[in-house]
């Protein structure tokens, strides 16, 4: 299998109507681990929503492909089918539908028809996956996400991520309200997963997770577009001290002025 | 007096109907009785539910059918039945009971399972003392229509400590034009005996109506199961209205599948006369096309100790409308009572409609109740979710609607039944 690609060009995004991205630019490859930091409210989460194709946002402007396809153009499943994946920051609880069902609808989607993968087969890897990220049995046949903590939902995200083994994942806050035990697991997920066919963009605030995860390069994102990229070392840094530096670097006034998603 | 329809029934036809059954005189007297109520009494008050134009009179009040097997049913008919070798299995097409097999070992323990015409024969005075005694043919116009012209339907009778391990399975299956069919249910459960029945209606080519009755008499400690599927066309009048009476400590449960296409009236009612008694719903309906459904569930509560639950699912497609009513009365004196009720529906188009009415009457102080209601659409952000899988969107919206069933669904004790529910509500979602 050839390494996989997302590339996205000039993205601009609207939310009713108001502009949230401004002309985001950034290649993530196979076998890569990039990090987009950047304080709140700067639209992080708006970029890994518009790229899976949340329906309240709207692309005015710019391309996103995914391994040379066009990535807009594709509805939601076909994103998900093309090898992208989103970690969500909110994951929604599904009454009824329970945990281990809806994997395997998931896992089947993609496989195809006539590719099903067997019950046996499916319930081993689920196990095994389940236990590296120290879930407690009983989550497959709970329903899924409902009634779950916040931690419960981060694990569960990873779970997914690990059963359906895409080709980009992008990973939204996870880290958020995660004690630091909570953290060590999810982050063992995220490893293992490293591989050339695996490619992955991590969002957060913090540079807590990148400690566990290290990321190849970092973006720092602000007033809706990166606006400064480095290695590891940039995240140290921030985490050192703050963004003031940047703001100042690059001539940013006041960041909070622009408050939004 | 005749009633004014293309197909008259009047007290010669009524007469000759019942003489021709060999029916005992005192039915032939109760359906000329209800003959003459039917020009008198109004239509049932359905909430929310305009009836006043549904045809409830204009079919074949009785079209003859001959005896075949089971094998001969069409095998669309046939896949409502399970376990056919073992069970015991009853059979109508239109207004004759053409099939019926009781397994010896239960006939020894002393069940009678038959036509209830035949039984009105052969147990007349058991069959007089129940019949139509919850359900009277003055209670409304639909009631004394089917006491005149009901036909066939079935007699289950289970002695004091009789279980049947086995359930009893009835098909009506209405075929042709202008068909009616009218079956009436009679079943009688004795102290400590515990039963399982199920009625599945069918109905294709241009069937009319049906108008059916179910009365179920719970004795002391006795626990009785009956669910019921009705799945006819689009062209039907589907009235079906179920009645249970539960002795002390005696236990009821309703599962109902309402998965018709026309125009729908569903009814439960239970009373739960004496201490500790229990009944249960588990009711869900699927709406396609046009069809529209009024859904009540009632529970009366006298007895002290007294428990019951209602929840109802219902989901409408296209422009499909249904008006969910459960409405729980605790009477005074029936301290200690629970009633719980919950409805909700799902809306799949911006055609479909719906809504559900929870009511609690309760005139005693010394009980618990409790209610929930909600109307609503699938949540796009759900399936923004489920679909960000990989699964397409026809697929996600199947896995919300079985979720959203799934309270009601799951809770269905027999694993066939449950399967028949499932395949006759996913075959609705391929056409």
């Amino acid at each position: 299998m050839s390494v996989p690609k997302l590339t996205i060009k000039d993205l601009h995004v609207a939310i009713e109507g108001k502009e949230i991205l401004k002309g985001v630019n950034l290649e993530v490859k196979g076998g890569e681990i990039h990090a987009i930091m950047g304080p709140n409210g700067t639209g992080k989460s708006t970029l890994a929503s518009a790229l899976m194709g949340h329906p309240k946002y709207e692309v005015t402007s710019g391309s996103v492909t995914i391994d040379n396809e066009d990535l807009l153009e594709m509805e939601v499943d076909e994103r998900a089918r093309a090898g992208l994946f989103l970690a969500m920051q909110y994951p929604s609880e599904i009454s009824g539908v329970t945990n281990s069902d809806f994997l395997r609808s998931a896992l089947n989607a993609k496989r195809g028809e006539g590719n099903e993968i067997s019950l046996m087969k499916f319930i081993r890897q689920l196990d095994k996956k389940m236990e590296l990220l120290e879930m407690d049995e009983s989550f497959a046949t709970r329903y899924l996400n409902e009634g779950f903590s916040g931690g419960e939902k981060k694990r569960n995200e990873i779970l997914q991520l690990m059963m359906l083994q895409p080709r980009i994942a992008i990973l939204d806050e996870i880290d958020s309200g995660l004690d630091i035990d909570a953290l060590k697991v999810v982050a063992k997920g995220v490893n293992s997963m490293r591989d050339p066919e695996f490619g992955c963009l991590i969002i957060t605030h913090y540079q807590r997770l990148l400690n566990y995860i290290k990321p190849d390069y970092v973006h720092v994102f602000m007033q809706g577009r990166i606006v400064k990229s480095g290695g590891p070392e940039l995240a140290e840094r921030l985490e050192a001290e703050g963004y003031d530096w940047v703001k100042e670097e690059l001539g940013i006034e006041d960041e909070a002025a622009n408050p939004s998603v | 007096m005749s009633v004014e329809t293309p197909y008259q029934f009047d007290r010669q036809v009524i007469t000759q109907l019942s003489q021709g059954l060999q029916e005992p005189d005192w039915l032939l007297n109760s359906r000329l009785e209800a003959l003459e109520l039917i020009s008198k009494l109004p239509l049932p008050k359905v909430q929310q539910t305009n009836i006043q134009g549904w045809n409830f009179t204009n079919f074949k009040p009785y079209s003859e059918e001959k005896a075949i097997q089971l094998h001969e049913l069409p095998e669309n008919v046939k896949s409502y039945l399970f376990d056919e070798d073992n069970g015991n299995i009853l059979v109508q097409k239109n207004s004759n009971v053409v099939f019926t097999k009781l397994q010896d070992e239960w006939a020894q323990k002393g069940v009678i399972f038959k036509d209830l015409s035949k039984a009105s024969q052969e147990h007349g005075d058991l069959v007089q003392q129940y019949f139509m005694t919850q359900m009277k043919k003055d209670d409304h116009r639909l009631a004394a229509i089917h006491a005149t012209l009901w036909s066939g339907g079935v007699f289950l009778y289970v002695p004091k400590n009789v279980e049947v391990s086995v359930p009893f399975q009835s098909l009506f299956w209405a075929t042709g034009e202008n068909v009616g069919v009218l079956p009436h249910i009679l079943i009688v459960a004795e102290e400590n005996s515990r039963i399982e029945f199920v009625a599945n209606y069918l109905g294709e080519n241009q069937v009319t109506l049906n108008n059916s009755v179910i009365e179920v008499f719970v004795g002391q400690n006795a626990q009785v199961r009956v669910a019921t599927i009705n799945n006819l066309s689009e062209s039907a009048v589907d009235v079906t209205y179920r009645h249970a009476h539960v002795g002390r400590d005696g236990k009821m449960e309703w599962i109902i599948g309402d998965l018709s296409e026309g125009r729908i009236i569903s009814d439960n009612s239970s009373k739960l006369q004496d201490q500790g008694g229990i009944a249960t719903v588990k009711a869900v309906a699927l709406g396609v096309g046009k069809m529209r459904a009024n859904i009540t569930s009632n529970m009366d509560h006298w007895g002290t100790y007294t428990e019951s639950d209602i929840q109802v699912r219902s989901v409408m497609k296209d422009e499909a409308s249904s008006i969910l009513n459960s409405i729980t009365t605790i009477e005074k004196g029936a301290s200690k009572a629970d009633g719980q009720q919950s409805g909700k529906v799902l809306m799949l188009n911006p055609k479909a409609r719906g809504d559900a009415n929870p009511i609690l009457l309760i005139d005693e102080n010394d009980v618990t109740a409790g209610h929930a209601a909600s109307v609503g659409r699938i949540d796009p952000i759900q399936l923004y979710y489920l679909m960000s899988r990989g699964v397409t969107k026809e697929e996600a919206e199947k896995l919300i609607i079985f979720g959203f069933l799934d309270a009601v669904i799951s809770e269905i004790p027999s694993e066939s039944l449950r399967k028949n529910i499932i395949r006759v509500i996913e075959g609705k979602f391929q056409s």
